[in-house]
């Protein structure tokens, strides 16, 4: 069954709807001892990476998903999710986040394009061989977003979306790792479909 | 680039799509889940969800319905429509909102925005305002109660107040345009879109295609909203973004 870590961070009903929808059962959970149990987990959530942190840490779930994720087990993050994968962010102050992917995260600049990045854009596929990307038309996504991600490599890159000049990192994914700036379950037949390749895996870090 | 966004929007009453609309060709007229479908079918890229119930228990119907929206919808969708307090946002939301909307109880209380925010994220927390132009005051003014009252506040000065409170998208909606069908108020949607940093709902006026394509350049407008046009099948959605996407518009 798929875990959905529930950390009190935003609306999680829309990624479970979604999910049901692709016949998957699903449960949402702030334990690591429930979470520890599902087959593939995900991690949603919309506000602030800071506050994200401190309710990770709360229920030491950062612990968790570091250990989860270093032993290779599947893990999908959407929107703040994606972010916190990484190693810091300059929201709200610098802080800290998962240190599982390699990067920064930093505001768009203001002044030459609104902010936030809201609303549908195109994504651009870097690396079309991904598995998440398998039968997925390289079409719109629904982002919304005020902070991006300043990928250090290159090769976790595997979709962006031009956002006023900027390449804004869509789809990265290392290894068993996989994550969406955009809300796949909001953003029809394309992210539904990306959603039901990470659901449909097989097996166990399979994906190298 | 991000494309530019086509929105229906619901008028739901007691949690039935209210009456006087006809949507003739589609089994159940008035369900507002169907409604959704439908409109998501033909490439709608938002939907917005007006609750015009009178009754307590049609309030507490909307929230069934936003949950079997969500349950079908994979599109975002706003729901707007009696929202007063942090307490109505939270169970819209739970049901499976990705925004609310808020009118009256943001003017009469501009705190709620920012408490809103704070909570949810200004993502979540549209503005929507009403505004009528006065002529001998060469200026919009804001209305409330659903445009009975005018109100002394000055719709730009109120648009970037409502921003600096943490809303993160404004629905404007001209009165002077709204069911004359003969196009959207560009001027004043111009206006707005140049004062604040958020994207801008133009709403009101839409009669045809070509006016879609008008305040989305000259109104530089990030979305548009429509009713009736879409509701009386004078368009659709799918014919109105195909128009757009061969005048060279960035579309879905």
């Amino acid at each position: 069954m798929i875990g959905i870590i529930d950390y009190g961070m935003g609306n999680l009903h829309s990624v479970t709807k979604a999910l049901e929808r692709l016949g998957h059962r699903c449960f949402l959970s702030e334990k690591p001892h429930e979470l520890e149990k599902a087959t593939q987990l995900i991690l949603p959530g919309v506000g602030s990476f800071k506050d994200g942190m401190i309710e990770l840490e709360k229920r030491q779930l950062d612990v968790f998903i570091k250990d989860w994720a270093e032993k290779g087990n599947p893990l999908l993050g959407i929107c703040l999710g994606m972010q916190l994968l990484f190693e810091k962010s300059e929201e709200n102050g610098l802080s800290n986040g998962l240190n599982l992917l390699p990067g920064h995260v930093t505001r768009f600049k203001e002044g030459a394009y609104k902010i936030p990045h809201m609303g549908w854009n195109r994504l651009t596929f870097n690396d079309p061989t991904h598995p998440i990307l398998h039968d997925v038309p390289e079409g719109y996504v629904y982002f919304v977003h005020s902070y991006f991600v300043n990928a250090k490599e290159r090769d976790v890159l595997v979709a962006t979306a031009d956002y006023g000049g900027e390449q804004v990192p869509a789809v990265v994914a290392k290894k068993s790792v996989w994550a969406t700036q955009f809300h796949p379950e909001k953003s029809s037949e394309v992210g539904m479909r990306m959603l039901r390749n990470y659901v449909n895996q097989k097996g166990v870090a399979t994906y190298e | 680039m991000l494309t530019k966004r086509i929105i229906p929007c619901l008028d739901v009453k007691e949690g039935r799509v209210v009456k006087g609309v006809q949507f003739v060709n589609l089994r159940d007229a008035g369900d507002p889940v169907e409604l959704a479908a439908f409109y998501d079918e033909q490439g709608a890229d938002e939907l917005v969800f007006l609750d015009i119930s009178a009754s307590h228990e049609g309030r507490e119907t909307m929230v069934d319905v936003v949950e079997e929206v969500a349950g079908t919808l994979a599109i975002p969708f706003t729901v707007g429509g009696g929202i007063n307090t942090l307490e109505d946002m939270k169970r819209i939301l739970r049901a499976g909102a990705d925004k609310v909307s808020l009118n009256t109880a943001a003017v009469t209380r501009p705190e709620l925005i920012r408490e809103g925010a704070d909570f949810f994220g200004s993502q979540c927390i549209v503005v929507a305002i009403d505004a009528k132009w006065d002529d001998t005051l060469s200026s919009w003014f804001v209305y409330t109660h659903g445009g009975r009252r005018k109100t002394e506040r000055d719709v730009i000065t109120w648009a970037q107040e409502a921003v600096s409170q943490g809303a993160g998208e404004l629905l404007v909606t001209s009165m002077d345009e709204d069911g004359e069908k003969q196009g959207f108020d560009e001027a004043l949607t111009k206006k707005v879109s140049e004062a604040v940093s958020v994207p801008v709902i133009a709403s009101g006026g839409a009669g045809n295609q070509q006016h879609f394509y008008d305040v989305f350049t000259n109104g530089k407008a990030d979305a548009a909203l429509a009713a009736s046009i879409f509701h009386y099948r004078e368009t659709s959605v799918a014919e109105v973004k195909k128009f757009l996407r061969e005048k060279g518009l960035e579309i879905r």
